[in-house]
């Protein structure tokens, strides 16, 4: 599974990418995680809110900190 | 036949939260009510009582300023941010752009600003929003109309004016921020500079993601402004006590009168000079309102501090060098430019009427 992480670098960016690779490790699902900080790719995605996840080439949630059981819901079925 | 059983008990439980969830808040603002009233008497007694120091000394003016505006600011933070925040969840940056899509330019622009007060928005996340406007036809104009209102007028800002200098400043801002950002949106519009856009933002290929709507309970609601009273205040409480440390020492200590040589309304290089000095200072509303606060106390003049404070909070370098990512260095150059205009006028129209 591959999830992206979009975001510039601010504190919540980095709160999600906290969150997503906890919920990992809680659940041992095997994902990769990568934060994409460069504009134009967050731009490529279509989304336009920060922090922004990304399961698999699907937008999950834009513009908001995900809440650890949305993360769970998205990568565990 | 089950799951319609668990549907119901479903929605009776989310019923029994609501009420409860209703239940705390009344007693809650009660509460608030309780303490806020006795915030001017606790600060008198520690400062005078407590810490035992001279009534009327330098020291002891600065110490009550403190002690006083500390935990109002705080209080009066908590409830805006918390209603603020219920009803920005109503509102998200996606149905704000499929709004202002199809608007004409004068109407876009006004609209523009006012959903800018009140559609979630990070100053983090100006550029994909900037993108994602642009490349859904919403005018650039009316983009930038709501990129100025965004970050100008927010619930910091209008919570700690209405609680330090009292409900007129806070509308006279409020006010006062939306016609600038409707005419500075509105001129850079006329000015057809769409081709100083950064060339790889037009062709970006922003495939609009259709994501699905949440629908939110009240309960969801209360948990958002709770989010949000967290997450802020948890930002912003640093500044906001530096903010009142650097007030309450020039309330305490720079004689009366000063500022109104340097800030006050007689001299015509006072607005231009505040604006001059605000925007390579890098603050939040947080910090600066407190000391603006002081600053009037002192006799500086309406206009200049309201120059002051906005070009403080609107234009910002490190916002700058963010949009300079998918902006030309004119187009920017304008936009400093045009909202620098709008301060001044701001500026001069309070000093010249009040």
């Amino acid at each position: 599974m591959e999830i992206k992480v979009l975001g510039p670098g601010c504190a919540k960016c980095s709160k999600t990418e906290k969150l997503v690779q906890e919920v990992i490790k809680e659940t041992g699902v095997d994902a990769s995680v990568e934060k994409i900080t460069d504009m134009m790719q967050i731009a490529s995605y279509g989304v336009f809110g920060t922090p922004s996840v990304i399961v698999d080439g699907e937008v999950k949630c834009t513009g908001k900190v995900p809440k650890k059981e949305e993360i769970k819901a998205w990568i565990t079925k | 036949m089950s799951s319609n059983t668990t549907q119901a008990g479903t929605v009776r439980k989310n019923k029994s939260v609501l009420a409860l969830n209703l239940f705390l808040g009344a007693a809650g603002v009660v509460l608030w009510w309780l303490i806020y009233q006795q915030l001017p008497a606790v600060s008198k007694w520690l400062t005078y009582g407590l810490l035992s120091i001279s009534q009327g000394s330098h020291l002891g003016d600065s110490i009550e300023f403190f002690l006083y505006d500390t935990p109002k600011v705080m209080m009066l933070l908590f409830l805006v941010v918390f209603g603020v925040g219920i009803i920005r969840s109503f509102f998200t940056p996606e149905k704000t752009r499929a709004f202002l899509s199809g608007k004409s330019e004068i109407a876009g622009n006004v609209f523009a600003a006012l959903l800018g007060i009140v559609t979630p928005f990070c100053s983090c996340s100006a550029v994909p929003l900037f993108i994602g406007f642009v490349t859904a036809g919403v005018p650039l104009g009316v983009t930038f109309s709501f990129l100025i209102s965004a970050p100008m007028i927010n619930e910091i800002a209008l919570g700690l004016l209405y609680g330090l200098l009292g409900w007129k400043v806070a509308a006279i801002y409020m006010g006062t921020g939306l016609f600038i950002a409707i005419s500075a949106g509105w001129v850079i519009g006329r000015l057809k500079l769409e081709n100083h856009i950064e060339d790889w933002v037009t062709q970006a290929n922003m495939a609009a993601v259709e994501m699905e709507e949440e629908k939110l309970t009240w309960n969801d609601r209360f948990i958002y402004g709770w989010d949000a009273v967290k997450e802020i205040i948890g930002r912003v409480w640093i500044y906001v006590i530096l903010g009142i440390a650097v007030g309450a020492g020039i309330h305490g200590f720079v004689p009366e009168g000063m500022m109104a040589s340097i800030m006050g309304k007689g001299s015509w290089w006072s607005v231009p000079v505040s604006v001059l000095i605000g925007v390579p200072m890098y603050s939040n509303a947080a910090g600066v309102i407190p000391v603006v606060e002081a600053l009037l106390g002192k006799g500086a003049a309406l206009g200049s501090v309201l120059a002051f404070m906005m070009s403080v909070i609107a234009l910002s370098l490190p916002e700058m060098v963010i949009l300079r990512k998918v902006l030309k260095p004119r187009l920017i150059g304008v936009f400093v430019g045009v909202v620098s205009c709008g301060i001044l006028i701001v500026g001069y129209l309070f000093n010249t009427i009040l």
